[in-house]
């Protein structure tokens, strides 16, 4: 099996996975970092979110080896010394989680929205979120996170 | 009301493990030597398996082992129960066909299980699986819900003549017929409630284990009622006893409905893990999650309401229709019966209700309960029906809800479909939420918006639920066959935090703040001394789970018992130490005193009295502060309300907006808002979903499942949704402690009439009358050219 290495979350790692293995199951079985999650086949649902060199990317739409040598951030990596990202904070706060399952995905997507645009409108959010889906939330507490969670990530 | 007590918008516990990753869903867990599943499933909605080859899947490589439905028969084991016994008309039980977890001799439908492929990888248990040759007879499948009581129809089931499992009825017939006689004007629709998928985002999962040392047995799955599992398998299907059987559900990722019943793969695991002696790990891909889920209404309903001149309702006349798939899963019985028919009464004074419902079997995945379950197809069906009479009877819709509601000082409230409603206001809620809504303003943005060339509607749904299912009694006389009480343990420890063991479960709702919030006003402290513990029959006690929007009404009322209990201990501990009489301590804000002293103890040192006992009565009282109640509900609980939709619509391209939506709940006592908020939230998400987006779509011919991913059915996202405006005006439940009437289901009943109510306000003027759910820009489209030369003509 081939091997592959990158950094993960500031530490290198390195593994051999099959060509077929996906970033995802890479991330999760190989590595254990468990926060980043699988809701669908088809790279609809956006759940397995992470940052591939400081952009958001689907974790189950690229092969593992096509991660070779790149920086990856997952929902494990974001928080620094137990202080949630503003991000994550804005989610609490908001109360833009319930089950909790889509979350990193869309606290992953949202921070690079934010990294983009300071300031987004609530259409700017929806559309963004576009690939994202949440079951639990209809979506209007996670559109008021993502708002305030860009405006702290400013400060 | 303290900072973190009931009423308040606390934050919730639970976030910072799901922010930072660090939730456990069942995928996140791994056994020590654990091997994957892969379940081979049917391609066809109908067919005879001929024969099954699995010896090239046996001999490929990491392959442990290979099952099918001979095997599991040959082992003896038992199929997948149904919780709730129906009986026709005519007194006959329904018919209840088989459910092997793995088929035998024939597939009922796409998905059905054929075989597992069980091996050290899960890529080689999918290569594997590819390497089973299946000789398949196809045989025609009946497919659609309308079609199954037809002669034409083929059969699914030899036992079930004419695809029929039940013919049901509820209420008094010659009443309605004699008020029919007499009617003014009958209001006549018909209805399609199409069937949905739950799609929680956590895909189904179960990793089953098995110790031969002590020969326990462990399945981590993703359920919404670990209890219900362990008992249904273990007594029903394995034939393991409660003592050797642990169910784990871990943090699950949603549920909506779709995470209560008993499914085949957790049979499946658990039986090959005991067979192998290995974990074995299975995990639904989305595709599979598509067709062996269980799916949510499919109704087919023809309705009748009476009126008298001035557009009072005389009498209610419903038949439907029910689709049970090719199964009868977990709950799926008592979904289009004591879910629906109980229901159709909804806001409305009638007088006289009758109602049929057939249930009926089809070659496709097994239908069962999904948020809301029954009540959203009453409430569609009302709602619809109530805006056409008005539309007939050229009345106002508000002035023709207002007209018939059951008044204020009319409850407790007989209905003539069984159940008693104990409170409700249903003309505030309709005020409040056209003032929110701004109705008044309406005409104007609706002229404005023509001027844009853009189509406006507003629509209306005054509704009415019931959850916190439910009196035992009740329902064993209906045919449960289970209890619906809820249990709570209370563990107070010696230095006075406090553990809390609930029976139900929290898949998103957030139990682990709402219960900690009702201890911590309780008892007087703070949250960061309680922990919740749910989902494990090895810590909880035997309790019903989370469905039906109970886990407040009735596992908070078990959870005040239990609280009860404590406090009344406690309370003999402290006048002990404080040597007063009982009757004369009181109990307030963590401490307790004597009436009218200075004496007092904190409630700490009453803890840690109970576990120290130097200095206590101990002929009088045990030792320990640790309390278990059981509560089993007096009665449903009756949440209600008003939802209004206004949608904009474009008549170029069929494409329709949600422009506001404004709804205005009933759900008794509020323990913490914000959480209440989100769960209205969700649930107005999916009810729009219904309306506009969503629908399981199968080939009429073939019985495949045309919607079988993401890419197909269609999700609610986040740019297909506005803010919502939601606010709360709550009567107290009457009957259980706390007050509360539950909240997890009124968005998603309540909202979906309004949607389409708005769609056919805004398509009236083009004479557009009726248009089936979804109402996608395809159909709106399609029925303003199809009333354009009706218009014309005109």
């Amino acid at each position: 099996m081939p091997a592959v290495s990158m950094t993960v979350n500031g530490k290198a790692v390195t593994g051999n996975v099959e060509g077929r293995t996906l970033l995802v199951q890479f991330l999760r079985e190989n590595l254990g970092l468990t926060g980043t999650h699988v809701g669908c086949d088809t790279s609809q649902c956006g759940a397995c979110v992470v940052h591939l060199d400081g952009k958001s990317v689907k974790s189950c739409t690229i092969l593992a080896l096509q991660a070779n040598g790149a920086k990856v951030t997952t929902i494990e990596g974001l928080a620094s010394n137990g202080e949630l990202h503003p991000m994550q904070a804005a989610f609490r706060e908001h109360h833009g989680l319930q089950c909790g399952f889509c979350t990193p995905g869309m606290v992953m997507s949202a921070v690079d929205l934010a990294s983009q645009n300071g300031d987004p409108s609530e259409q700017d959010v929806r559309e963004w979120l576009e690939g994202n889906i949440c079951r639990c939330t209809g979506y209007h507490n996670i559109v008021k996170a993502v708002q305030a969670g860009a405006r702290a990530m400013r400060r | 009301m303290t900072e973190t007590g009931i009423g308040a918008a606390v934050k919730r516990k639970e976030d910072f493990r799901f922010l930072t990753g660090r939730g456990t869903y069942t995928d996140d867990i791994n056994r020590h030597g654990q091997t994957y599943a892969y379940i081979l499933r049917s391609p066809h909605a109908s067919a005879k398996i001929k024969s099954i080859d699995t010896s090239k899947a046996k001999q490929a490589p990491g392959v442990v082992a290979v099952f099918t439905g001979a095997d599991y028969a040959a082992d003896g084991k038992g199929g997948l129960p149904c919780g709730w016994l129906i009986h026709s008309k005519d007194g006959s039980p329904m018919v209840e066909p088989p459910h092997p977890p793995l088929v035998a001799d024939f597939v009922r439908h796409i998905g059905d299980h054929v075989a597992v492929v069980i091996a050290e990888t899960k890529a080689q248990a999918r290569d594997a699986a590819e390497l089973i040759t299946v000789d398949y007879e196809e045989l025609k499948p009946v497919v659609d819900t309308a079609d199954a009581l037809k002669p034409s129809a083929a059969q699914v089931w030899p036992q079930a003549k004419g695809n029929l499992c039940y013919d049901w009825h509820l209420g008094d017939k010659a009443a309605v017929d004699a008020a029919f006689a007499k009617a003014a004007h009958v209001t006549k629709l018909d209805l399609v409630n199409q069937r949905l998928i739950a799609n929680a985002m956590e895909p189904r999962a179960a990793v089953a284990d098995f110790d031969r040392a002590t020969g326990e047995y462990t399945l981590y799955t993703t359920t919404q009622n670990p209890h219900v599992i362990r008992l249904l398998m273990g007594a029903f299907v394995l034939q393991i006893p409660e003592s050797k059987l642990r169910i784990v559900a871990p943090d699950v990722g949603g549920g909506f409905g779709s995470k209560i019943f008993h499914y085949a793969e957790e049979a499946i695991l658990t039986w090959a893990a005991g067979k192998l002696g290995r974990p074995i790990k299975w995990t639904a891909e989305r595709s599979e999650s598509f067709m062996s889920d269980a799916q949510g209404r499919d109704h087919v309903s023809h309705a009748e309401l009476a009126m008298d001149k001035d557009g009072k309702f005389l009498a209610l006349r419903v038949s439907t229709i029910a689709n049970m798939g090719a199964y009868l899963s977990t709950f799926a019985t008592c979904v289009p019966t004591y879910l629906y028919g109980t229901l159709l009464a909804g806001v409305y004074a009638t007088p006289a209700i009758y109602v049929e419902v057939k249930a009926v079997f089809t070659n496709t995945v097994a239908v069962d309960a999904y948020r809301g379950a029954g009540r959203p197809e009453a409430t569609y069906l009302l709602e619809r029906l109530v805006d056409k009479a008005a539309r007939e009877m050229k009345m106002d819709r508000i002035e023709i809800r207002r007209k018939n509601f059951i008044p204020r000082d009319a409850f407790p409230y007989q209905t003539p479909v069984a159940l008693q409603y104990d409170s409700g206001d249903y003309h505030s809620t309709l005020e409040i939420a056209e003032k929110k809504a701004d109705v008044a303003g309406f005409e104007k943005r609706r002229a404005e918006a023509k001027a844009r060339g853009k189509l406006r509607g507003l629509g209306f749904s005054t509704y009415l639920e019931a959850c916190g299912i439910a009196p035992s009694a009740v329902v064993g006389s209906l045919g449960a066959r289970a209890g619906l009480y809820e249990t709570a343990s209370v563990r107070v420890h010696p230095t006075g935090s406090v553990t809390m063991f609930t029976g139900t479960h929290s898949h998103g709702q957030g139990h682990e703040t709402t219960f900690a919030q009702i201890i911590s006003s309780t008892l007087g402290m703070p949250l960061e001394s309680i922990e919740v513990v749910h989902g494990d029959t090895n810590k909880i006690p035997f309790g019903m789970g989370t469905y039906g929007s109970r886990s407040l009404a009735v596992g908070g009322s078990a959870l005040v018992k239990a609280l009860d209990k404590v406090t009344t201990k406690a309370k003999r501990i402290a006048a002990h130490l404080m040597e007063a009489n009982v009757a004369d301590v009181e109990f307030k804000d963590g401490v307790f005193k004597v009436a009218g002293t200075d004496k007092s103890v904190p409630f700490g040192q009453v803890a840690l009295t109970a576990y120290v006992p130097h200095n206590y009565p101990i002929t009088e009282l045990e030792p320990g502060l640790e309390e278990t109640a059981f509560y089993d509900p007096l009665n449903f609980t009756y949440p209600g309300g008003c939802h209004i939709c206004e949608v904009e619509l474009d008549p170029e391209t069929g494409v329709t907006q949600v422009v506001n939506f404004t709804a205005v709940d009933d759900v008794g006592r509020v323990i913490n808002p914000m959480i209440v908020e989100g769960q209205v939230h969700g649930g107005l998400a999916q009810g729009i979903g219904q309306a506009l987006l969503e629908g399981a779509v199968y080939d009429s011919g073939t019985g495949q499942l045309l919607s079988g991913s993401y890419m197909d059915y269609c999700m609610p996202r986040a740019d297909d949704l506005c803010s919502f405006t939601v606010a709360t005006h709550n009567t107290m439940c009457t009957h259980n402690p706390l007050g509360s009437k539950g909240v997890g289901e009124v968005g998603a009943i309540g909202s979906t009439p309004a949607v389409i109510n708005a769609v056919l306000d805004a398509l009236a003027p083009l004479g557009v009358t009726d248009i089936t759910m979804p109402a996608t820009p395809h159909k709106v489209w399609q029925a303003i050219q199809a009333a354009k030369p009706a218009k014309a003509a005109e």
